[in-house]
């Protein structure tokens, strides 16, 4: 009984933060409250037993995703977002067809639905036991893994640099400088 | 005891908010964070069938999606302010040239 009011009163904040991310109209409120969605989420995650999905739930999606998130839109100074034609057509076309979806999945859910239970903390999911599967049956999957965050982070600073600073910049030393200096400006690059 | 069909419609709901949030949202930063909430609903449905069928391996695909994200969060918030920095505006409806 505990776990079914604990799941609830989780659940519903979680539901509560969802509805509100699509309300607000500025993204910061938004962002705020998909902080709230995964943090009531990890309480969710320590109900089924998984501790360690709790903890980097909370370290690694609301402590280093979601700050990079505030982060690009307090630097952006992202303000309201205004309503346009696009958006209005979305909406006419995409919350039938979404609308219709949702009822398909949660008829599906509900009609073969079974007396099933999952129990308080039915699987402990302790770091021990995850390192050990980790490191052993998924140790190429999480190889694969280190290379696509090294290219992620590539990516991140290749799109971020500016072009038109580097460039200015080497036209500054290129122009500044006389023509034996431009090797080196060339090797800088 | 909860019915596993309650975590399994908690992440339906969740899922639906983020893909309604991806329709009706015009702002490419808000987009990008519904995509986050439907990552996140998908995450819990692993969790809840991990616990259902006492496999720890879900729980490792959880892992993955994370790392995923991360990395996707890295790229795409990249490229917002690439694009901001040469159309200066969020709004995807004015970013309709597939060049820069």
């Amino acid at each position: 009984m505990l776990h079914l009011i604990l799941f609830l009163f989780f659940g519903s904040i979680c539901v509560a933060g969802a509805v509100n991310l699509l309300v607000q109209r500025h993204p910061i409120d938004s962002a705020l409250s998909l902080v709230v969605v995964m943090a009531s989420l990890a309480a969710e995650y320590l109900l089924l037993g998984a501790e360690f999905v709790a903890a980097i739930q909370v370290i690694v999606y609301a402590g280093a995703i979601m700050v990079l998130f505030v982060f690009v839109i307090m630097l952006l100074n992202a303000g309201v977002e205004e309503r346009s034609k696009g958006s209005r057509v979305a909406i006419l076309l995409g919350i039938p067809g979404v609308v219709i979806g949702a009822v398909l999945v949660a008829w599906t859910l509900l009609h073969r639905a079974n007396a099933e239970t999952v129990a308080i903390g039915a699987l402990p999911g302790y770091p021990r036991d995850i390192a050990w599967l980790l490191f052993h049956d998924f140790l190429l999957p999480f190889e694969v893994t280190s290379i696509l965050i090294l290219i992620a982070i590539l990516g991140a600073v290749v799109l971020a640099s500016r072009p038109e600073a580097v460039a200015r910049r080497h036209h500054e030393t290129e122009t500044a400088k006389p023509a034996p200096e431009l090797v080196g400006a060339g090797k800088e690059r | 005891m909860v019915p596993l069909t309650y975590y399994l419609l908690l992440s339906g709901i969740l899922f639906v908010c983020g893909v309604l949030g991806f329709l009706i949202k015009r702002n490419i930063i808000t987009i990008f964070m519904s995509i986050e909430l439907m990552l996140n609903g998908v995450n819990l449905s692993f969790v809840a069938f991990a616990a259902h069928w006492h496999a720890l391996s879900g729980q490792i695909f959880v892992f993955f999606v994370m790392v995923v994200a991360a990395a996707e969060a890295a790229v795409g918030l990249a490229i917002i302010i690439a694009v901001y920095r040469t159309r200066e505006t969020l709004n995807v409806d004015q970013v309709n040239l597939l060049k820069l």
